[in-house]
């Protein structure tokens, strides 16, 4: 399969580019608005093509166990769900951090707490990129803005993952996931044979030969002293992770007096109401966090050396504003503007908020 | 070259479809295109909208505030998008049920009595096409023959039958839409 052009939901972006970049296995259970993801998976029967294993779980909790797994075995494995569902794998994500397991979990968003609605939301941001369960640990979050970094994030969430094995998040949600845009899927790669899993990732349980050591994962360890020096290599893995991979991007900021701080399709609808404001000779600027773990916190840093007013605009009751307080230590004001409960803002409301910011 | 369009109408009426169509022309036309509909738990008699944009630049955000284009298909759509049309834009209605009409002066307004001609034509199914062919006479943003191409390229195979189906709607749309204003 050749690079191709075409117009997909980013659900089904998501389906495609998995197969076509070179994953081994996809478990999950229906949820909305994520669906489409299994469904496309389903309807692509990738199974007859590249050998890639689809399944529909019993569960959500089966699926992300099935993560740990696959990812033990250095297999390219994945699996998606929104907000409630991904709040039942909690369990199996921090399992897979102390195990030190590589795998890939996509949450499309919708509005909470609790089963909350099936509109989209932004929400599970604290939960996202403060690792969501218990312990001390860290997730990559990779949040995508269009459909096209739908397709992109699959491939670079598994090189992450891989890279310094662990869980990965793709924090998406149901704008993104439901509407469609013109995507370039990337030419077909073919899977890992069992030779090249066992080359590249010598820690993987591929299958125990004759004389070989067993390779154990777990995250228990009941001599503390163990314990801790483990921690203390994860929060190593991390702080190296804080300085090598943050990604950004950053639209008109260099002479911007009020600078957005958004992230996904938040981060769409407020290049619009900066557009809007530019019109009117105001001067707006956009940083859209594209890694949400690690968090672009000097980048942000820098921008309050130039700018004089930041406005947080995020499509829950006001999340990631945290780490833009964290980042510029109180030398700017920082405000929020939000919709919650699966209400979406329009360019016009971010615009009075952005005028209203002004004149604040 | 930008259209920021709404279709809004009762889910069942091929809202979200005839978008698509509009989209996939969009696309065989190598512009940049976005797609995003009320999702919900949208059902047959309940409502439905889509949002699309056309564009020869980068799209920034796919949820808008106020339209070039709005298509209502029902006196819901029509009391909910009529004030969202930009100063100078365009309004198109299909009257049936529709008791209370589009007043403003300040946009172009189109009526096309498309339940009435896909009753005519006997194929209600046509619906859709006899109103996408009457917007895009009213507002050729697309080619009709980009239209069959997206048509062929989305359809599977065993329902290319109905693709000169497809073309006589969509110019029955075309002959059939009525300048108002």
């Amino acid at each position: 399969m050749e690079e191709e052009i075409v117009l997909l939901k980013g659900n089904e972006a998501i389906a495609h580019a998995a197969i076509r970049c070179g994953c081994d296995g996809f478990f999950g259970y229906p949820i909305t608005p994520q669906s489409e993801i299994l469904e496309t998976l389903a309807l692509e029967k990738p199974w007859e093509t590249t050998g890639m294993v689809v399944l529909q779980a019993e569960s959500e909790l089966a699926s992300i166990n099935m993560i740990y797994g696959g990812g033990a075995t250095g297999k390219r494995v994945m699996t998606s769900s929104s907000s409630p569902g991904i709040a039942l794998m909690q369990e199996g994500i921090t399992y897979m951090a102390g195990a030190e397991i590589p795998g890939l979990i996509i949450n499309v968003q919708r509005g909470g707490p609790g089963l909350g609605t099936i509109q989209p939301s932004q929400s599970d941001y604290i939960q996202a990129t403060r690792g969501g369960g218990n312990g001390d640990y860290n997730n990559i979050v990779l949040a995508p803005a269009t459909v096209q970094e739908m397709a992109d994030f699959v491939d670079l969430g598994f090189e992450l993952a891989f890279k310094y094995r662990m869980p990965v998040m793709m924090l998406s949600d149901g704008v993104i996931g439901q509407m469609m845009e013109k995507v370039k899927l990337p030419a077909f790669k073919a899977r890992l044979t069992r030779e090249q899993i066992e080359e590249r990732y010598p820690w993987a349980a591929s299958g125990r030969r004759g004389g070989q050591k067993p390779r154990v994962f777990s995250s228990l360890d009941l001599d503390p002293a163990v314990m801790e020096q483990h921690n203390k290599d994860l929060q190593e893995k991390y702080e190296l992770i804080k300085r090598e991979e943050v990604r950004c991007e950053m639209t008109r900021c260099e002479d911007a007096d009020i600078v957005i701080v958004a992230f996904g399709s938040a981060a769409r609808i407020s290049r619009k109401a900066m557009e809007m404001c530019r019109e009117k000779g105001i001067k707006v600027g956009i940083i859209r966090p594209i890694t949400l773990w690690p968090f672009p916190t000097n980048e942000i840093k820098q921008l309050a050396k130039t700018c004089k007013k930041f406005l947080c605009v995020e499509i829950n009751a006001g999340q990631m504003i945290d780490d833009i307080r964290l980042a510029v230590e109180g030398s700017r004001p920082v405000s929020f503007y939000g919709r919650c409960g699966g209400m979406v803002p329009t360019p016009d409301e971010i615009e009075k908020a952005i005028i209203e910011c002004q004149n604040s | 070259m930008k259209k920021e369009i709404i279709i809004a109408g009762y889910g069942g009426q091929g809202v979200l479809s005839m978008g698509k169509i509009l989209a996939y022309s969009g696309l065989m036309e190598d512009k940049e295109v976005s797609w995003m509909p009320a999702y919900g738990p949208e059902q047959r008699g309940g409502t439905a909208n889509v949002t699309i944009i056309l564009s020869d630049k980068e799209i920034s955000s796919p949820i808008l505030s106020e339209y070039d284009i709005a298509v209502v298909l029902n006196q819901a759509s029509l009391f909910k998008f009529e004030g969202k049309v930009k100063k100078g834009g365009t309004l198109i209605y299909d009257a049936n049920g529709i008791a209370e009409l589009p007043s403003r002066n300040d946009i172009s307004i189109y009526s096309i009595p498309a339940t009435e001609t896909a009753v005519e034509m006997r194929n209600t199914k046509a619906f859709n096409m006899i109103v996408l062919g009457g917007l895009l006479k009213a507002e050729p943003m697309v080619q009709i023959e980009n239209v069959l191409k997206g048509l062929r390229k989305t359809l599977p195979e065993r329902h290319h039958h109905l693709i000169p189906m497809n073309e006589e709607a969509l110019n029955k749309g075309m002959e059939i839409i009525e300048k108002i204003k």
